[in-house]
């Protein structure tokens, strides 16, 4: 499976597509334990990130995640800006130059991604965070984008009965448990979008 | 002419950034912490508080434009409140996309500042600017 920039490409506008769609949504799920803004600082971002994209067009898929995750650091607002920046950035320079990549190289750079993430916000697994969702996804990866989307998907759902232990959620302890993470729930979009990018082919 | 002035080596004092989620916040407490470490040459403090939009939220570009802003050479020390604000710094950090010689200080917002503003006032360096505003830490009030 060859995955060139014209695939990033897609995945950053089936991105923005789906944050865009799914808004309210992630706003809702931040009003439970966070500050009701997620669903407006993605939508922000990834509009800017389209942007960003058409303005520069980028001619590798390092740079195109590069250039998205410097546009999400710069215009997102809350920790979702520097959190998913990190990810994209971090990812962006694994890939490195090279014209295309595969399903092996993909993987390899979320994982970078991931890494980055953990270490910036200093989570882990069962935080409920975004790494709830990041982790399984990269995991299941081997098996294929749309085996990650399911593994996000179901990573995100799993936080519903988690103690937030980062983030303003943590200020709630005990009354965070029973709401989905809403980062979770993001990073589960932007999975999913992965299998659309294909798809949009 | 008198030692040391203007000598061309001297980077002058270091300078500080105060990143808050809200930009009323970082003036306060930059205008604070500037009346109490009043009493001669002061040195440079910057607020980047809030969105671009004037907003609750955390501004790369305001954070970045303040650090240069206030980088005369020696170095800056940056404190942050909460959240995305300790995050917009580190992940500005770990892209090189601060003035070399920035460094975060982990501090209480308001008596970190206070005290790297005294002691980068008083000539400083930037560590040792960044261990004054982390002893804030210390400073016990029962």
């Amino acid at each position: 499976m060859e995955l060139d920039t014209g695939f990033f490409l897609r995945w950053m506008d089936a991105c923005a597509r789906d944050v865009d769609r799914e808004a309210k949504t992630l706003t809702e799920l931040d009003a439970a334990i966070g500050d009701a803004d997620h669903g407006d600082n993605m939508r922000r971002g990834f509009q800017a990130v389209t942007v960003a994209l058409a303005e520069e067009s980028p001619a590798t898929p390092g740079a195109v995640l590069t250039l998205a995750g410097r546009t999400l650091i710069s215009s997102v607002g809350g920790a979702a800006g520097p959190l998913y920046g990190t990810l994209l950035r971090r990812a962006g320079k694994e890939l490195g130059d090279a014209p295309s990549t595969d399903l092996p190289g993909l993987r390899a750079a979320l994982a970078a991604g991931v890494d980055g993430v953990a270490r910036l916000g200093g989570a882990a697994a069962g935080d409920k965070t975004m790494l709830d969702a990041l982790l399984p996804a990269v995991d299941a990866l081997e098996g294929g984008l749309q085996a990650a989307a399911t593994a996000a998907r179901q990573g995100a759902v799993d936080t519903l009965p988690l103690l937030a232990r980062k983030g303003r959620a943590s200020y709630l302890g005990e009354r965070s448990v029973g709401h989905q993470d809403p980062g979770a729930a993001s990073s589960a979009l932007l999975v999913a979008a992965l299998v659309e990018a294909v798809g949009d082919e | 002419m008198s030692e040391g002035a203007n000598s061309g080596t001297d980077p002058g004092p270091v300078g500080l950034v105060l990143v808050s989620h809200s930009a009323q916040v970082a003036e306060s407490v930059a205008r604070l912490a500037r009346d109490l470490a009043a009493g001669g040459a002061v040195a440079p403090v910057e607020a980047a508080g809030g969105t671009d939009d004037g907003g609750v939220g955390t501004s790369s570009e305001r954070v970045a434009a303040a650090a240069r802003r206030v980088d005369g050479g020696a170095g800056v020390v940056v404190l942050a409140d909460l959240g995305s604000a300790v995050l917009t710094v580190r992940a500005l950090l770990a892209e090189d996309e601060l003035p070399s010689g920035t460094r975060l200080a982990d501090a209480p917002f308001l008596e970190g500042a206070v005290a790297a503003l005294v002691a980068a006032s008083a000539g400083a360096d930037a560590e040792a600017v960044a261990a004054a505003a982390e002893e804030a830490y210390g400073y016990r009030k029962l």
